[in-house]
């Protein structure tokens, strides 16, 4: 009976309601109930998404949860939902981090309060529904339309200087997405399906192969973002709200990563294996130059953020030395390590990310400023504050036993086994990340009180706490015991692989 | 020959349409001014009437009368259907805004639809003389709407400059016809269609001059460049009502058009006629969307904005397939609807002495009203072409089209072309929604054209999110 349950349809539509519900219901006037509409909602999505994990059959690299209706039946467009391995965790991942992420704006906005709660929830079934979508075209709309939510809530809620952040992040998206779209209509155009596993099986000339993976390369490098197409990320992230950075360094980064998992390594395995040295090349530029670039900054926001362009570094790096694994060593099972580790990466960086982003949200709200030098000594004032950004630097910089060093170990591991120099690089980011963290974090966190701001803060209150916590679970959870993720993950990788390693010429 | 009833019963449409019209410019005449508007509900009323009897007479085969000069065929009919349906909304949204400025006269209405009936005949041509005579009923209905409010220098120099250039292009499209017809001896559409060939055997020199003014008199109607000069300076000028009349009904005449002179007609010379829209097709887009950024009235915006648009519904026509002609009848219609919304909800905003029509006069829109800020926002956002509206759609159905027949480059760079649109449809979203308000007036209209506002709008988002029917209609329009 329960398996007669649109779950995935229940998980997209019930946030994007619950957010009409916000306006309608809750409105200016009635914030605190739109608040609880809002957070009610969040969680009821969250829990609707749990049985997607208890449920999912780990033995099976197939699509689970599969709903499919025509929606366009003149074109053979179908609304067709489904999950596997990879998409799962980030279903799961996108509604736990909507409930943090209201809680944590739970009183800090104060300005247009309802259309905040009612953009996140929309976008969070506009993510899911990305995640969730097995049909090009029915992705291409949740990848588009959740651009608009965001672009309000960055110019909306936004710092200073959110008009023109939001409006680069707005054009450099689209930009990358309508060429994927002309690249959509070409495959159509050959294979007369938008379905995406029957793209997968479409064979294609080496030449249009690169081309249709350079298209989608536009969309889906300006979303991780990779080097040089990452400069709106930075003006983005410092300008938006917290809950803003939070969703877009946790979640909508992964799209771009996701993107690629989906769409460009099975339907263009050719093209992704000849290009594979200018991937890890980026990847590597991003993870090097980008962590240096990070040390430097004096906004602890502009500092994280360039830290995530980094991080998604190890991300696109695993994925593509895989193909110089298999050409290497012919070994499957060490190309399986790559991808696994660079989707491990992107869920670890989520919750870590997120936590960052979070953790300068806290300061900001009581000293309204994002610059290192307006701190110093915070742990005199706030120790329990610092105790739990302790904890998440560390997981930023990569140490063992937090979820930050599984997925870069794995990626690590993996480019060994195909090139020594690309793994000393890619082995770099350990020193670099924990030089721009936690330098960052002593200057912000030790020494003495550096001004009567900083001495007049109070600690983290209860409803911090709450979440803070919430993040620190999965965090130390992902790398003490990272078994549970990897056997979901596993299967649909070894599917993956094997889509990639037939040749389509 | 003689005619019988049976010849009659294709135009029955038009015929009822006319004989109304008559029927209310006698009404008009004798009523008091107190009762203008029963003018304005027998307007209403016949246009309602009219759908009806199109809807009824919808034909499965096309149907030939009048010694084969009208033609009634599904693609006429699913146009005409739009075009009464628009004319409805535009009429609905003038009433207000005419009542206000003290215009609310019966000519406005009647010239209107006299336009309508102009349009429809113009649809139904199946020979260069019927389609010259809807054109020209249809222009000069327009030219004296635009003149209505006299005191207005805008409005008169709008309406100079739209009667001359307009003039001038029916003038150059009377000439390349009359080169088509001394290169065939027929003003009949299929029996040039014959002596062109079906591809393009009786090629020569007069017939390519012939098509070439055809083309040019074609492309001044519609706005694409380098003929576009009247449109801006007509949608600013032209008070809001006249603006939204003309930018909504006879865009779909103008498909219709060309598809009777291109394709019915002029099928055979597909190679050439396609060559020349793709320069116009990208002129339109790089013109429209570039120029538009700098406007600061938005209705000359609109005017840009429609330009570029018009160089969107090219696409389809330049892939020359019968599903490039659906999609590109599929755009105009998307089209039609989303600027009707658009200066729909100029006249919502405008009140007597406020034209509302100034890019800052949104400005902080969201504070002062959020519910027609998301509307606009709606709008906006489906004129740039971004899903789940339905202007992604027909975005999307043009350009499968255009790679369907391996025109990527072109799809390419009209994709790029988009990236600079929705520029400056963002820009009016962020002035809505970032920017604080000059005045914290709300929206004071009335209950009804509340409604229309919001139907129009939701049906932008409704039909985006379900766009399948509308593509199957437009496809079944051109099915064989």
């Amino acid at each position: 009976m329960l398996a007669d349950i649109p779950l995935l349809s229940l998980i997209i539509w019930a946030p994007i309601l619950g957010g009409i519900w916000v306006l309608v219901a809750g409105g200016e006037r009635n914030v605190p109930t739109a608040r609880v509409i809002a957070l009610a909602t969040s969680i009821l999505t969250f829990l609707l998404s749990l049985p997607l994990y208890t449920r999912f059959d780990l033995g099976s690299s197939d699509m689970q949860f599969v709903e499919r209706m025509p929606w366009i039946s003149t074109f053979d467009i179908h609304y067709h939902l489904g999950v596997d391995g990879i998409s799962m965790p980030l279903i799961i991942l996108t509604t736990f981090i909507t409930v943090v992420v209201i809680i944590s704006s739970w009183s800090v906005i104060k300005q247009r309060a309802a259309q905040y709660l009612a953009a996140f929830l929309v976008l969070e079934g506009l993510m899911v529904g990305a995640f969730a979508a097995l049909d090009s075209i029915l992705f291409y709309v949740f990848w588009e339309a959740l651009l608009i939510p965001m672009f309000l809530i960055i110019g909306i809620w936004g710092g200073p200087r959110r008009v023109y952040a939001t409006i680069k992040f707005f054009l450099f998206t689209f930009f990358g997405s309508v060429l994927m779209l002309v690249a959509l209509l070409y495959l159509y155009a050959q294979g007369g399906s938008f379905a995406i596993h029957d793209l997968y099986r479409l064979p294609l000339g080496m030449t249009e192969q690169i081309l249709i993976f350079l298209a989608f390369l536009a969309a889906f490098a300006v979303k991780v973002p990779m080097w040089p197409v990452h400069t709106w990320l930075p003006d983005a992230h410092v300008e938006a709200p917290t809950g803003g950075s939070v969703i877009l360094a946790a979640i909508m980064l992964k799209l771009g990563g996701y993107g690629l998992v989906r769409f460009s390594l099975p339907i263009t395995p050719d093209a992704s294996q000849e290009l594979a040295w200018l991937m890890i090349g980026l990847s590597l530029i991003a993870i090097v130059y980008i962590g240096f670039v990070a040390i430097v900054q004096p906004d602890m926001k502009k500092l994280i953020a360039y830290s995530s362009i980094s991080h998604m570094g190890f991300a696109t790096l695993g994925l593509f030395i895989a193909f110089r694994i298999f050409d290497d060593t012919g070994s499957m099972a060490g190309a399986g390590m790559g991808v696994q580790g660079s989707l491990v990466q992107m869920i670890s960086h989520g919750f870590i990310s997120a936590a960052m982003f979070l953790c300068v949200g806290v300061m900001y709200d009581r000293l309204h400023s994002r610059e290192i030098k307006d701190y110093g000594g915070v742990v005199n004032t706030m120790p329990i504050f610092a105790a739990f950004m302790m904890l998440f630097a560390l997981a930023n910089s990569g140490l063992p036993g937090t979820s930050g060093f599984v997925g870069e170990f794995m990626v690590i591991m993996g480019s060994f086994k195909a090139n020594f120099w690309i793994a000393f690089l890619a082995g770099l980011t350990l020193v670099l990340g924990a030089a721009y963290t936690l330098w960052m974090y002593k200057r912000v966190i030790f020494g003495p009180v550096g001004n009567d701001g900083v001495a007049g803060l109070k600690d983290v209150n209860g409803r911090e706490i709450v979440f803070l916590v919430l993040l620190a679970l999965p965090v130390l959870w992902l790398g003490l015991w990272p078994a549970p993720l990897l056997e979901i993950l596993q299967p649909s990788v070894d599917n993956l692989l094997q889509h990639v390693a037939v040749s389509k010429l | 020959m003689s005619l019988m009833l049976n010849d009659f019963l294709p135009a029955a449409p038009e015929i009822f349409l006319l004989a109304m019209v008559s029927l209310i410019l006698v009404i008009d005449v004798y009523l008091p001014e107190r009762y203008r508007l029963v003018t304005y509900q027998l307007s209403q009323a016949t246009l309602v009437a009219t759908t009806v009897l199109v809807v009824l007479l919808y034909p499965v085969e096309p149907v030939l009368t009048f010694s084969d000069s009208f033609v009634l065929d599904r693609m006429g009919s699913v146009l005409k259907v739009f075009v009464l349906l628009m004319s409805y909304f535009a009429f609905f949204y003038s009433k207000e805004y005419l009542r206000a400025r003290n215009l609310f006269k019966g000519e406005f209405y009647l010239l209107g639809l006299f336009a309508v009936l102009g349009m429809m005949v113009l649809i139904s041509g199946h020979s260069f003389l019927t389609l010259y005579l809807g054109l020209e009923l249809l222009s000069l209905s327009l030219y004296a709407m635009v003149a209505l409010h006299r005191d207005s220098t805008a409005a008169s120099e709008a309406a100079m400059k739209y009667f001359i250039l307009a003039s001038l292009a029916s003038g150059i499209l009377l000439y390349g016809i009359s080169l088509l017809y001394g290169a065939t001896g027929t003003l009949d559409l299929a029996e040039l269609r014959s002596a062109i060939g079906a591809e393009g055997e009786g090629r020569n020199v007069v017939l390519m001059l012939g098509l070439v003014f055809v083309v040019v008199g074609i492309a001044f109607k519609l706005g694409a460049v380098p003929f576009h000069m009247w449109v801006p300076d007509l949608y600013q000028g032209a008070p809001t009502p006249v603006t939204l009349f003309i930018g909504t009904a006879p865009k779909l005449a103008g498909f219709a058009m060309l598809m009777r002179f291109l394709v019915d007609g002029m099928g055979g010379l597909r190679g050439d006629w396609s060559d020349m829209l793709v320069i116009l097709a990208i002129l339109s887009l790089a013109v429209g969307n570039i120029v538009a950024i700098a406007q600061t009235n938005l209705k000359r915006m609109l005017g840009y904005s429609t330009i570029a648009h018009m160089g969107y519904m090219f696409l389809g026509m330049i892939a020359g397939t019968t599903a490039g002609y659906a999609a590109s009848m599929f755009y105009i219609i998307v089209y039609a609807l989303m600027a009707m919304g658009g200066f729909g909800m100029i006249i919502l905003l405008s009140r007597a002495g406020f034209e509302s029509d100034r890019l800052d006069d949104f400005r902080g829109l969201n504070e002062r009203s959020p519910w027609y800020a998301f509307l606009m926002l709606v709008l906006m956002m489906s004129m740039g072409g971004l899903p789940p509206f339905l202007g992604f759609w027909a975005k999307w159905s043009v350009l499968r089209e255009l790679v369907a027949v391996d025109m990527v480059w072109l799809a390419v760079v009209s994709v790029v072309f988009s990236l600079i649109g929705l520029f400056y449809y963002i820009r009016i979203v962020r002035l809505m929604y970032f920017e604080k308000p000059a005045d914290h007036s709300t929206v004071a209209a009335p209950a009804d054209m509340r409604v229309m506002i919001s139907t129009n709008g939701l049906a932008i988002l409704a039909l985006g999110l379900y766009p399948g029917a509308l593509m199957a209609v437009c496809i079944s329009a051109f099915a064989v």
